[in-house]
């Protein structure tokens, strides 16, 4: 399905301001680092976690714990793919019970991926609390799903897809709407 | 990147870019193996069979496992060798099982082909756990992703197989796999058990250890059937164990750094010293574990990613 | 009742030539050849281009009854005989109980009354076709028994061959050899060669047939009996033959078409209808095979048709029984593969599938001459069909072939002077 770009809605200034914001609430939120964890979703979730933790570093002071999470095998669509998403690593070097999770991602659709990764989640422990971290919540929840910290909401329709570029994974801070070209 | 295929039969149907993909997905599955609860929903719905017609305690449980790491759930048939000519044909058993809803048989057969036949009677994929001296691939991608661990690849890699080449679907599946990603793959064993014309797959023929384990990278030891002595393939035990057993004189052939495999259950002190066995060089029971990360991701990618014949992305 | 055969060409396998005659058969015989006839009373039989033959003789098939009639009956292999364009068969003794009686003969003799086409019943050379006692010869030679042979179990003792050659020659009896031996084929399943390492499969070497056409070869030369060897598979086989035929041993040989159209690679996918013993080999065995069939060391081409049922086939490799369903298949089958592609001229294919095997045998002869007997088979050269194994009138639907497209079948037979149709004559059938 070729795309056409139809509008840049951050840039690399916005996506950093963004960032920064959220890791003062998150801060607020739990009063400190006490018992944070940062756990980022594959795939952009993982350098977003990464940004935010260094973000919160630099304003306490302390690194918070970091793990890496692959949602793949939690999906709820895999028997309909016509393909197998690559399936990665999860790394999670250290134990979540009784610790305050933030979920890290990009992007905030359908909550799906945000349903399997609770789900992964549990698996890997009992948190005393799991809070959800987004870059962009774009609407068309089909799951009773929230984010606690959100960086832009962005209006779209369905037909609009949301494409987050990051430094790390493609040498570009940007994140823009897409659409197919009829 | 998409398994395109009904079945796993034999490392010979797969192209390179698969057995990798394989390798790759094990990685992640092995990682589920170590946390507190093994357990992810992925298949959750679906149903494993087991269909054995040779005991193997080992491979079916390691299956069995992967398969209800994955949340399938499993049931297993056996079926004594003693039995099968007076029983119910594999074909009635086949049709039996599928029509209970099986979506996956893993069946092993004491007759190379079982699987094959199998695979063109159902429509449930057929996974080979080993037939006859033809092929058991999930061994074959268990041994190469513990050498993929501990070497980091397989081009270049001087691989010996050591033993019962004639009887051994083993060494079959791990000439397929290890020559398809460039391994350099010999065998060595006496010409009694060495089948005419295996150098036709590419590999070299050793009928002495001094020359067939110099220099190696790894050596996989396999197991030999006692009653091969019965049937006049070699002298005794005693002899064997003298001329192939791998010892500590014999691992000198070899690199300093040579890993040791075997697919078990091994003969303690016959095909390998207990030295051997339990020394530094050894992955033995660590293959045991990475089996069942290799069957997860085969069960996967089979089960996963759509129907068959689906277009993929 | 007079038949005439109009407009074909006819093949004389004595004078090795071709030539457009029309035939007119009157009481069971040829009673004009000439090319030109009219014969207002006759029935006339257009045979338009074709090709008319002496009648086709399998020498080597294997009917099932009694004891296996759910593969094979007298009746029902008989019928596919004559569908598949032969005039006569001989069938072996490994029945149930085995022909190793006069009373098992005289039985396959009174089946026989009903079937299309003559069957001559192979007795066998040891009782209960153990090897170890000479059964009662000279009483299966008086019931009717055309040849001697214990087919499958090949006579593992030579001193039991020995006496079998020896006692053969009261009468006369040609001795047929399964060539085995059976230390070295063990439980060998295909040929041992790449294939078999690749599939896992237990070989049989073409050393176990080998070892014992030369032991049979040297025992036939001592005792000066008539041997014929079954089914020879191997190159080596045949420069053993050959060196005997030059020696001026009395032996003739056969092979089966399968073995001239498949090799071991055929057995890649498990269907265990190219399980097969001998064992289908390789590329170089046909090549050998066929320069035999040339140079004459290899007489007769036999079809070694083996019915089963398809539970007995439907079944894992090992498990499965030896043999394929050939005497259907078998005249497109060289046709295709022997004719079409230079092996073998129509004369000399006439020779090794009608004349020779009537001849090794002392049947009636098989050549079209005023006042012989009118055995003929009339084979269509251009037709070109795909077999079909679902309309095999044979029993046994075990054949290998099954969609192959064929060219060269045969369309009629005439024994005794009466026309069988191979119900496929063309049209109908060619567009389905």
């Amino acid at each position: 399905m070729p795309l056409q770009e139809k509008a840049q809605i951050m840039d690399a200034e916005g996506i950093r301001r963004a960032l920064t914001r959220i890791s003062h609430e998150i801060l607020e939120k739990n009063k400190g680092t006490q018992d944070l964890v940062l756990i980022g979703i594959r795939r952009r979730g993982v350098p977003l976690a990464q940004r935010i933790a260094a973000k919160i570093k630099e304003i306490e002071g302390t690194a918070v714990p970091l793990g890496m999470l692959d949602i793949t095998l939690y999906r709820d669509d895999l028997s309909k793919l016509g393909y197998h998403p690559v399936l990665r690593k999860t790394e999670v070097p250290f134990s979540i019970t009784d610790k305050k999770v933030v979920l890290v991602d990009d992007v905030l659709y359908t909550g799906r991926t945000v349903r399997a990764a609770l789900d992964a989640l549990m698996d890997l422990g009992r948190p005393q609390l799991i809070q959800l971290a987004v870059l962009v919540d774009r609407g068309h929840r089909e799951l009773p799903i929230r984010a606690d910290f959100v960086g832009k909401n962005v209006p779209t329709s369905r037909r609009e897809i949301i494409s987050v570029y990051l430094q790390e994974v493609d040498r570009i801070d940007k994140v823009v709407i897409d659409e197919p070209i009829v | 990147m998409k398994l395109k295929r009904k079945d796993v039969l034999g490392l010979q149907d797969l192209s390179a870019e698969e057995i990798n993909l394989i390798l790759d997905t094990a990685e992640p599955m092995k990682e589920i193996l170590a946390r507190e609860i093994k357990k992810v929903p992925t298949l959750r719905g679906r149903s494993v069979i087991t269909l054995f017609y040779e005991p193997s305690t080992r491979t079916r449980t390691s299956f069995e496992l992967a398969a209800k790491y994955l949340s399938a759930d499993t049931a297993s048939i056996s079926v004594a060798a003693s039995s099968v000519q007076k029983g119910e044909s594999l074909r009635d058993t086949a049709k039996t099982i599928e029509v209970m809803g099986a979506d996956v048989i893993i069946i092993r057969h004491s007759v190379s082909g079982a699987p094959h036949f199998l695979a063109r009677t159902v429509n449930a994929r057929v996974i080979n756990a080993g037939d006859g001296a033809h092929e058991h691939p999930t061994q074959a991608l268990l041994d190469m992703f513990t050498i993929k661990e501990k070497k980091g690849r397989f081009a270049g890699l001087k691989v010996a197989i050591l033993g019962d080449i004639t009887h051994s679907r083993v060494a079959r599946s791990n000439i397929w796999g290890l020559t398809k990603l460039g391994a350099e793959v010999r065998v060595v064993g006496p010409p009694t058990l060495m089948p005419p014309f295996i150098q036709d797959l590419g590999v070299k023929v050793f009928y002495r250890c001094e020359e067939g384990l110099e220099d190696v990278d790894v050596i996989n030891v396999l197991r030999i059937q006692l009653e091969r002595q019965q049937k006049g393939l070699f002298p005794s035990i005693r002899e064997y164990t003298r001329l192939f057993g791998l010892d500590e004189k014999k691992l000198r052939y070899a690199k300093p750094d040579v890993l040791v495999l075997h697919p078990g259950p091994v003969n303690r002190g016959i095909e390998i010293s207990p030295e051997v066995q339990d020394g530094p060089h050894a992955a033995i029971n660590e293959q045991v574990t990475n089996g069942v990360a290799v069957r997860m991701a085969l069960l996967y990618l089979l089960m996963s990613g759509g129907e068959v014949n689906e277009i993929a992305s | 009742m007079k038949l005439l055969l109009k407009g074909g060409s006819v093949v004389d396998p004595l004078k090795e030539r071709v030539l457009r005659l029309d035939v007119l058969v009157e009481e069971g015989k040829i009673a004009a050849l000439a090319p030109q006839i009219e014969a207002p009373d006759a029935e006339i039989i257009s045979i338009d281009e074709r090709l008319v033959c002496p009648g086709f003789v399998d020498m080597h098939c294997h009917l099932r009854e009694p004891g296996e009639e759910f593969k094979e009956t007298i009746l029902t292999g008989t019928r596919a005989a004559g569908r598949g364009g032969f005039t006569a068969v001989v069938c072996m003794g490994n029945t149930k109980p085995p022909a190793d009686s006069r009373a098992v003969i005289e039985f396959m003799k009174r089946q026989v009354e009903t079937a299309p086409v003559p069957v001559y019943p192979v007795g066998c050379a040891t009782k209960e076709r153990k090897g170890e006692e000479l059964a009662e010869i000279g009483d299966l030679a008086e019931a009717g028994a055309i040849a001697l042979s214990d087919d499958g179990n090949s006579i593992m003792s030579s001193e039991v061959m020995r006496r079998v050659l020896e006692y053969s020659r009261i009468f006369d009896l040609l001795v047929i050899s399964h060539c085995e031996d059976r230390n070295l084929s063990g439980n060998g399943v295909m040929h041992e060669g790449f294939m078999s390492t690749l599939l896992g499969l237990r070989g049989i070497p073409r050393a176990a047939e080998e070892v014992h056409v030369a032991r049979d070869l040297i025992l036939a030369e001592m005792t000066g009996a008539r041997l014929h060897i079954a089914h020879v598979s191997s190159a080596g086989s045949v420069q053993l033959i050959r060196e005997a035929k030059s020696r001026g041993v009395r032996v003739t040989a056969e092979v089966a078409p399968h073995h001239l159209c498949l090799t071991d690679a055929a057995v890649q996918t498990f269907d265990t209808n190219t399980k097969v013993n001998p064992p289908l080999r390789t590329k170089h065995d046909i090549e050998a095979l066929c320069a035999g069939l040339r140079d004459g060391t290899i007489d007769v081409i036999a079809t070694d048709h083996a019915p089963h049922t398809a539970e007995e086939k439907e079944v894992e490799f090992n498990y499965a029984p030896f043999g394929i369903s050939g005497l259907e298949t078998a005249v497109p089958l060289m046709w295709e593969y022997l004719v079409t592609r230079g092996v073998l001229s129509p004369v000399e294919l006439v020779q090794k599938m009608a004349f020779n095997p009537a001849r090794i045998l002392g049947l009636p002869e098989r050549v079209i001459e005023v006042g012989k007997q009118a055995h003929l088979t009339v084979i269509d050269p251009h037709l070109k069909l795909p077999v079909r194994v679902k309309d095999f009138v044979s029993l046994g639907k075990n054949s290998p072939f099954d969609g192959w497209e064929l060219q060269g079948w045969p369309v009629l037979i005439i024994v005794s002077g009466e026309a069988i149709y191979a119900e496929r004559t063309g049209a109908g059938e060619k567009g389905d």
